[in-house]
């Protein structure tokens, strides 16, 4: 144990210890085994009572103990198109939204990483800045600018290029555009990261080696790019898959997305066995892109140390 | 760069107007006179008056910065470790699922979190009788749980930016561990601290998924009663006391950027 950790403060057997322990402890009792027991309750059946789901071991008239577990729930997922419907609807938005954030997020990340210095700092707080208002308050002026009455139609309208209002709230497109504009600054970030490191003279040697500007683009720049065009997809998909605030504010009521649904089961149907199962089956499909990004972003973090 | 570059800049113009046309609007119509928000009536702030009267707001608003400032001091403390830890500590056991569990918080949807968080403390409650009912506690609870893997992340970053050099320097005059932690390590990572601390602020104030799972019949927090009244519609009090926190955010977003400004000149100056 004599790497990096030599010159640290606290490196001290106790210390260190206790610098890792202590958030290891929280993490583990806080988030970790939250996801042992939405495992055990998705297997348990639900009914009337506090809390409204049976144990999955229960000891019957004759004292015997036995472990039932309740397979309906997931079964009823694959079963019922409202579940694996709005599965899949939720998926093919998060990716579509997803696309979108990385269409409008690259060029501004390139933007900002090619601007002057000095300028820099000033143009990423200006990304960051709305992010730190209220998410919440910034979907509901969606709701203003897009009703058929609002300030988009009105403003269209006014300049005479539609009669008839658009009909923008309550659809999809509504759902993109509250995806894209609240998940934009998880994309730029990490694209920022990666283009501004990025060596200016790989694409001066790609230029003077005859290519035009747009291969050295695809063929330079984009390679180089892949960490930061990782990191950000997944900082938008993931999370945007499960959503709740921008579809249940600005989505229709026909196309319903996993974390509305899930929302419903627990609160207004108290089916908690229900959404636990959801929760693991959303799970179960994160979890893939969750430890890609991971690895990704540490792998990243890792390498940048040892530079420094 | 030739024409790319009017791209880029046409891409950064719709980017910045898209990122600030609702916020901005959002702000011009809460001092509309009209109830109507998207009919201007004239100047007015009677929507400011009337949101410093609500009483259901402004308890609200008071339970939550409580819970705000609770989460974030606990969230700086507990991330520092972990940020400091992923830092420092190349190999230790259990590191992978230690990353993973600072990298999970970031990404999992928040209907997630928030279930399994209920269920822990359901069950928690069940088993030892703590804690007992749900509220400000379980609501700063999960808060921590999320807002301290945003500051591990913020922290993390700017110890492995650190010279070990300093550090080494003062060991070799004899100080003792935890005192080079406290007399250099800590003052050069201070601001990143400080925006860590802002960030768990800001995130827990702003939380309702989370929030809602959590929170018991008792405790009702801001995002709460505002979801609760935008779902009836456009409110004008809304929009005032959206206003207030973009004002709010603005001038702390603007302090803590000096800050670190300041911070990277000084880091730039050093390493010269």
């Amino acid at each position: 144990m004599k790497a990096a950790g030599e010159g640290s403060g606290l490196h001290g057997r106790n210390g260190r210890r206790l610098v890792i322990g202590l958030p290891y402890f929280w993490l583990a009792l806080f988030f970790l085994v939250p996801f042992a027991i939405v495992l055990k309750v998705s297997f348990s059946e639900a009914m009337l009572g506090n809390p409204p789901f049976a144990p999955l071991l229960q000891t019957d008239a004759d004292g015997m103990t036995a472990l039932h577990l309740n397979i309906d729930n997931f079964l009823l997922m694959f079963d019922d198109s409202l579940y694996y419907g709005a599965l899949l609807n939720s998926l093919q938005v998060a990716a579509i939204a997803t696309v979108l954030c990385l269409l409008l997020g690259f060029p501004m990340a390139y933007g900002i990483a090619r601007a002057a210095p000095r300028w820099r700092l000033p143009l990423l707080m200006l990304i960051i800045l709305p992010f730190w208002t209220s998410f919440l308050i910034r979907v509901y002026a969606w709701i203003g600018i897009l009703k058929p009455n609002g300030l988009l139609n009105e403003w269209l309208m006014g300049i005479g290029l539609i009669d008839q209002p658009l009909a923008i709230l309550h659809t999809p497109v509504a759902v993109y555009i509250g995806i894209v504009y609240s998940y934009l600054p998880f994309m730029i970030l990490p694209l920022y990261a990666t283009l501004v490191r990025l060596d200016l003279t790989l694409l001066e040697a790609a230029a003077d080696l005859g290519a035009r500007p747009f291969t050295s683009f695809l063929r330079v720049t984009l390679p180089l790019a892949k960490p930061g065009i990782i990191a950000g997809c997944l900082l938008v998909f993931v999370p945007a898959t499960g959503e709740f605030v921008i579809p249940d504010l600005l989505g229709g009521p026909n196309a319903l997305m996993i974390g509305k649904v899930l929302w419903t089961e627990f609160f207004n149907n108290a089916d908690w066995p229900v959404a636990s199962a959801m929760a693991v089956l959303l799970l179960v499909l994160l979890v893939g892109p969750v430890v890609w990004l991971q690895r990704s972003q540490w792998d990243d973090a890792d390498s940048d140390g040892e530079r420094s | 760069m030739g024409r790319r570059s009017y791209w880029v800049i046409a891409a950064m113009i719709i980017g910045y107007v898209f990122l600030y046309g609702p916020i901005l609007s959002l702000v011009i119509y809460s001092f509309n006179e009209s109830r109507l928000v998207t009919v201007w009536g004239g100047f007015s702030t009677k929507w400011y008056g009337e949101l410093l009267h609500n009483e259901q707001i402004l308890s609200a608003a008071w339970l939550s910065v409580r819970i705000a400032a609770l989460n974030a001091s606990v969230a700086v403390v507990l991330g520092t470790l972990a940020g400091f830890a992923l830092a420092r500590f190349r190999r230790f056991r259990g590191r992978g699922l230690f990353t993973t569990l600072i990298t999970g918080p970031l990404v999992m949807p928040d209907v997630i979190i928030g279930l399994s968080l209920l269920l822990l403390f359901v069950a928690m409650e069940q088993a030892i009788g703590w804690p007992a009912g749900r509220g400000m506690l379980t609501i700063t609870i999960a808060h921590i749980t999320f807002s301290m893997a945003y500051v591990a992340v913020v922290v993390q970053s700017r110890v492995a930016q650190l010279d070990p050099s300093l550090e080494e320097a003062a060991m070799d005059l004899g100080a003792k561990p935890v005192g080079v932690f406290f007399a250099v390590t800590l003052p050069i990572i201070a601001p990143a601290l400080v925006a860590g601390w802002l960030l768990a602020f800001t995130l827990s104030l702003d939380d309702l998924v989370i929030a809602s799972f959590a929170s018991g019949p008792g405790a009702t927090t801001l995002p709460m009663v505002v979801y609760a009244s935008v779902r009836l519609g456009v409110s004008p009090q809304i929009n005032a006391l959206a206003t207030l926190i973009v004002g709010v955010v603005g001038f702390a977003v603007l302090v803590a950027g000096i800050l670190l400004a300041r911070q990277e000149r000084l880091a730039a100056r050093s390493s010269d």
